[in-house]
């Protein structure tokens, strides 16, 4: 091991703990985590099929939380489908964390959203706009720069709550959901806030771009019952469903929740996040296993120590063997160890994705189950995983450890793992 | 240039349009740009910064909806013509005439 492998251990667990203290969350099958984990158990997966411009039906994951809950209509006409989603999550988190939010210092707080991209949506919306006038681009809207720098999700948040630390996004392709926490977990060590809402969002199916770059790598998934199009692991999968959403969690040093008597949802244990350097789409599975074998080193933990694998897989042909490949290298002779995967309800929320994942697996800390992975017909071999979990929920005799894989194009991995609080 | 022909409709021959027309012209526009406001009480003479949350991006959305819809240029000169629904009135009745012609 290299000596810089046991600084990073060493630097890590002096720093301060990070837990989970709040959650809001909006996702296909659910606008609260309750929603949510109910559909989950009960393996009803709602996706409904859109229009996408210039190509016609397509199988989507698309969000109904209630707009006007926290935002005026002109902050919804102003601003972004992100931004809107957001705010929604945010602000049910804070109603989630007891956050007494008079008396929070908001100077302290930090908004930090992970993002797969931002901009497409607007700026194809504007490009279809002026269209319809010759092209002239006099009527190329003034809302298009605020609406599409990259940091518009987050500053939204900010304007909308009053929060005046600091905001941004971290773009991490697919992996961005477990990249806002990590940052801000960071944050949260260096001192640099005292409270951070982090997590990843997602506007992608308002986009036809992404839809049609899906569709020419022969990666965008296709069924005719459209809750069926998302299905990792199955031998017939065909590709990705596209989804929006979002989950944004309250986070706080431990020693600042327990001083104001806060709910312990989740302690944030380790995570690793690395980079393939091999292929822009062609996952790596040694750097996949090198990141979640270092995630666990960081926490502390041997895989058998990992009650719940939330797999990353978005039902391509090879991401998902490849995937597969990767946790076998790590997880070999762990019987306590649960693989599920939860795009198979909701498709892929792209920046949302790592997020939303996690947010579903919380739960079996207080219940002690494990959602399945659906739409599995006839289980790819190559796919095949001692503890993965078909179909149907499975109760086991506990969880207290969960890890989060999401990755994403350029070849980002990125690995996360949380624990029940109070387990050693 | 392609425009399609909603731009160009007019519920009344712009050539007939009067300045109580121009006035209801500008409300269903801000309507549409300041959804949450209630517009039952706004008073002509008064700036409309004054008696409604509006602000310069607002204004610029006025410009823009007069540009899609009813096909009125206001140079950014002319922008504090946009002050009132009086002023409004004022400045815009003679361009929507001139659509009629």
């Amino acid at each position: 091991m290299a000596s810089g492998h046991l600084m990073g251990e060493r630097q890590m667990s002096s720093k301060p703990r990070i837990v989970i203290t709040g959650l809001g969350l909006t996702a296909p099958n659910g606008n609260s985590l309750s929603e949510f984990r109910a559909n989950l158990l009960a393996g009803k997966a709602r996706i409904a099929v859109i229009d996408v411009r210039h190509m016609g039906q397509h199988p989507a994951g698309v969000c109904d939380f209630d707009t006007t809950k926290w935002q005026k209509r002109k902050e919804l006409r102003i601003g972004t489908r992100v931004g809107s989603i957001s705010i929604f999550c945010s602000r049910e988190a804070l109603g989630d964390s007891g956050l007494d939010w008079d008396k929070v210092d908001k100077s302290r707080v930090g908004v930090y959203l992970g993002i797969t991209e931002h901009g497409n949506v607007e700026t194809e919306n504007e490009i279809h706009n002026i269209s319809q006038f010759g092209n002239d681009t006099k009527y190329w809207t003034h809302h298009h720069n605020p609406r599409t720098v990259a940091n518009n999700p987050a500053g939204e948040v900010t304007m909308n709550m009053g929060i005046t630390g600091p905001h941004y996004t971290i773009g991490a392709a697919c992996a961005a959901g477990n990249a806002g926490l990590i940052q801000a977990a960071q944050m949260l060590q260096l001192g640099e806030v005292d409270i951070a809402f982090a997590g990843g969002v997602s506007e992608s199916i308002h986009t036809f771009g992404i839809f049609a770059g899906f569709k020419n790598q022969g990666a965008l998934g296709a069924h005719g019952d459209p809750t069926k199009a998302s299905r990792p692991f199955d031998k017939n999968r065909n590709g990705i469903v596209i989804s929006e959403g979002g989950a944004i969690y309250v986070l706080e040093r431990l020693d600042d929740a327990l001083a104001r008597g806060a709910r312990i949802i989740a302690e944030i244990a380790g995570w690793c996040i690395n980079s393939d350097a091999t292929d822009a789409v062609l996952p790596n599975p040694e750097r996949q296993s090198e990141c979640v074998r270092m995630a666990l080193k960081r926490a502390g933990m041997k895989p058998q120590d990992i009650h719940i694998v939330s797999t990353h897989a978005t039902a391509t042909a090879l991401g998902d063997i490849q995937e597969c490949t990767a946790l076998r290298n790590v997880f070999t002779d762990c019987p306590d160890t649960k693989i599920n995967n939860t795009k198979s309800f909701i498709g892929h929320c792209m920046g949302a994705a790592g997020a939303l994942e996690l947010a579903g697996n919380l739960p079996s800390f207080e219940d002690n189950w494990v959602h399945p992975t659906i739409n599995i017909d006839e289980l790819d071999p190559e796919c095949a995983m001692p503890g993965l979990v078909i179909n149907q929920p499975i109760k086991v005799a506990r969880v207290d450890t969960i890890l989060n894989n999401s990755f994403g194009m350029l070849g980002i991995n990125s690995a996360l793992i949380v624990k029940k609080y109070g387990v050693a | 240039m392609g425009l399609p022909d909603t731009v160009w409709a007019f519920e009344t021959n712009p050539e007939n349009m009067t300045k109580d027309d121009i006035k209801q012209v500008v409300l269903d526009i801000i309507a549409d740009i300041a959804p949450d406001e209630s517009l039952a009480a706004v008073k002509p003479e008064v700036r409309l910064r004054d008696q409604l949350s509006l602000d310069s991006m607002d204004f610029l959305d006025i410009v823009m909806e007069l540009r899609k819809k009813h096909g009125i240029e206001v140079p950014e000169a002319d922008y504090v013509q946009l002050a009132s629904l009086d002023s409004c009135a004022n400045y815009l009745l003679p361009k929507f005439q001139a659509k009629g012609k």
